[in-house]
């Protein structure tokens, strides 16, 4: 309403000689230092955004299609940079590893929490315990819980397969073997991410109003019926985000291959950041880290409109 | 909050075959989260204290024969953590100081100053969050590498940390959005008593904004601290590594039980300050997603 009254002025002041100061000119005046002082405020985050966000979104474009040193001039390359990344087999393997890895994940990392979530929420005794311990493992930093997970996989003396003997079932090469070592790889990131996943289902739940299974109870609905007819629809919206977030999250994973298994065995672990990783810091090839960079920031790109569209258009109903 | 009506019905559970089902689901949840949860966190902790070939041996011993604290003491030493954790806590403390001084500020201005090209510069911080910040550590580390304009490294440098830390969308937003919702009448009330922009901000919105102001803290810290690709590509003085970096740097060549005393060390103060304020830390996770 300020607005308003501001935009009036300016031509009564034109009107009238008036000896006093001319008001539009105050206004005016008055306005930039306001607007200065709002840049003030801004500066100091405007400048951080524009330097570690902005500019490294335009920059990965550009050097995509450069040879890129540090220390010396860059030269245009037109595509070569997305052939040779293209030629790479081990572009293949870590795409194909990145999407077995984020697919298994959404199948374990995703009906487990969901379960779990839907068991504790009946529960009514020892609420805080569950919720504290499910969360235990998020705060364990994840560097932590690679290496703790690499020595329960090691072949000797390793609790995995400890666990295993003690069950009689046989033994498993985990970490070494090439068809184990991506799903062993995704157990770990499961067991680490799930605490966050199983709290937030258990909030959606809490937020389903009751009558809705008084309702159902009294048609006659039973316990899975409950389930599919009214739980499930309720939290569906959350259950979509989740899904696109783990998606977006598991897509970028680096922290598991590199310190467990280094990518092997065989390139049995490679995933698309470690093989961005490995371009720019054990070939010294920006450019073609910057062209793996830029597909994959398009595919999650993708990914990201899609759940932000989904957000917004919730929040506006 | 005990008599809300969930998927079972209390009468259902009232009756004795109810009572016998929820019993044994309760024992079964129990037993399942102890062994899958805390159990392996026990083993770490145990496994520190054990002696080199007692950790080493087939089939395991469920509770050391001996409790040594060498593997303890020899990590603290041989892994250099002292420093390493004074690393991690000065890179965690700037970053949470900047990105509160930084994020706090631009929010507000945002919020309530109605700058020229607001709306604009809103929707390119928005954009970033489609933008996953991993994609994009290559060019970041060209960047942090070699400044423009100014053309200096902070490679080696906390600042390579603390002022990457501020171009955060998520928690500038969380900011705003809590911002956007302080009643207007107030901050008109400070301004009729004189009171300037950033004496406002100091002394009447930052004093409503404690619950905001605690969470994007919280995010803060253990973003810093448990993060390991960006602190891997920019500090490779390893005196200058932060703890989760040195841990994997140095994991290759040190005894076992001293590796996993390591690792105890590592994760004790983000646990501590998970069990400090877990009652916070639960209700934000679940409040900020169900309210989007």
């Amino acid at each position: 309403m300020t607005k308003t009254a501001e935009r009036q002025p300016p031509a009564p002041a034109a009107a009238h000689p008036a000896p006093a100061p001319p008001p539009a000119r105050d206004l005016r005046r008055r306005r930039l230092a306001d607007q200065a002082r709002a840049y003030g405020f801004l500066l100091g985050g405007l400048v951080c955004f524009a330097l570690f966000s902005w500019y490294p979104a335009i920059r990965a474009v550009v050097i995509a299609f450069q040879k890129y040193t540090p220390g010396s001039s860059p030269e245009w390359v037109g595509t070569a940079n997305f052939t040779r990344v293209l030629d790479d087999p081990e572009f293949t393997a870590a795409w194909r590893n990145t999407l077995t890895f984020t697919l298994l994940a959404l199948l374990i990392g995703f009906a487990v929490p969901f379960v779990l979530a839907l068991v504790l929420n009946e529960l009514r005794h020892a609420k805080a315990f569950f919720r504290v311990v499910v969360y235990l493992p998020v705060m364990i930093p994840p560097v932590v819980s690679a290496l703790l997970w690499k020595w329960f996989y090691d072949p000797g003396a390793g609790l995995a397969n400890e666990a295993l003997r003690f069950l009689h079932l046989p033994t498993s090469d985990w970490t070494n073997g090439t068809d184990t070592a991506l799903v062993s790889l995704v157990i770990v990131a499961t067991w680490a991410n799930m605490g966050g996943t199983v709290l937030i289902y258990l909030a959606a739940l809490q937020s389903i109003p009751g009558e809705l299974y008084e309702a159902a109870e009294l048609d006659g609905a039973g316990l899975l019926q409950r389930i599919r007819h009214v739980t499930i629809p309720q939290t569906r919206f959350v259950i979509l985000m989740l899904m696109l977030l783990q998606i977006i999250a598991t897509m970028q994973v680096f922290t598991e291959p590199f310190v467990i298994t280094g990518g092997g065995p065989e390139n049995a672990t490679v995933t698309v950041l470690y093989l961005i990783y490995k371009y720019a810091f054990l070939y010294n090839d920006f450019g073609g880290a910057c062209a793996l960079s830029v597909m994959l920031l398009l595919l999650l790109g993708a990914f990201s409109a899609v759940y932000l569209r989904l957000t917004r258009s919730e929040g506006d109903t | 909050m005990s008599s809300t009506r969930t998927l079972v019905s209390p009468a259902a559970l009232a009756r004795p075959r109810g009572r016998a089902v929820y019993w044994t689901v309760f024992t079964a949840v129990v037993v399942l989260f102890t062994l899958a949860f805390l159990f392996p966190v026990y083993w770490m902790v145990t496994g520190a204290t054990k002696s080199p070939d007692e950790v080493a041996r087939t089939p395991p011993t469920l509770l050391p024969e001996h409790w040594h604290a060498g593997g303890y003491r020899d990590a603290w030493d041989l892994m250099e953590l002292p420093r390493h954790l004074e690393n991690t806590v000065v890179q965690a403390a700037g970053a949470w100081a900047f990105q509160l001084v930084f994020c706090t500020a631009a929010a507000y201005a945002l919020s309530k100053l109605q700058p020229v090209f607001g709306k604009v510069i809103l929707g390119g911080i928005l954009a970033t969050l489609m933008v996953p910040a991993q994609a994009l550590v290559v060019p970041k580390y060209l960047t942090v590498a070699d400044l423009p304009l100014l053309h200096t490294s902070l490679l080696n440098a906390p600042l390579a940390i603390w002022l990457p830390a501020v171009a955060n969308a998520f928690n500038l937003y969380l900011l705003k959005r809590f911002f956007d919702q302080l009643p207007r009448e107030v901050l008109e009330a400070a301004e009729i008593d004189g009171a300037g922009k950033l004496r406002i901000l100091w002394s009447v919105v930052l004093p409503m904004s404690r619950p905001v102001l605690g969470v994007v803290s919280i995010f803060a810290l253990v973003a810093v601290w448990q993060d390991f690709l960006w602190p891997l590509m920019v500090f490779s003085d390893t005196g200058k590594q932060p703890i989760s970096v040195a841990l994997v740097q140095l994991s290759q060549n040190i005894q076992l039980t001293v590796l996993i005393a390591a690792m105890v060390i590592a994760s004790i103060p983000m646990v501590a300050l998970f069990l400090v304020f877990q009652r916070h830390i639960i209700a934000g996770i679940g409040a900020g997603s169900t309210k989007g």
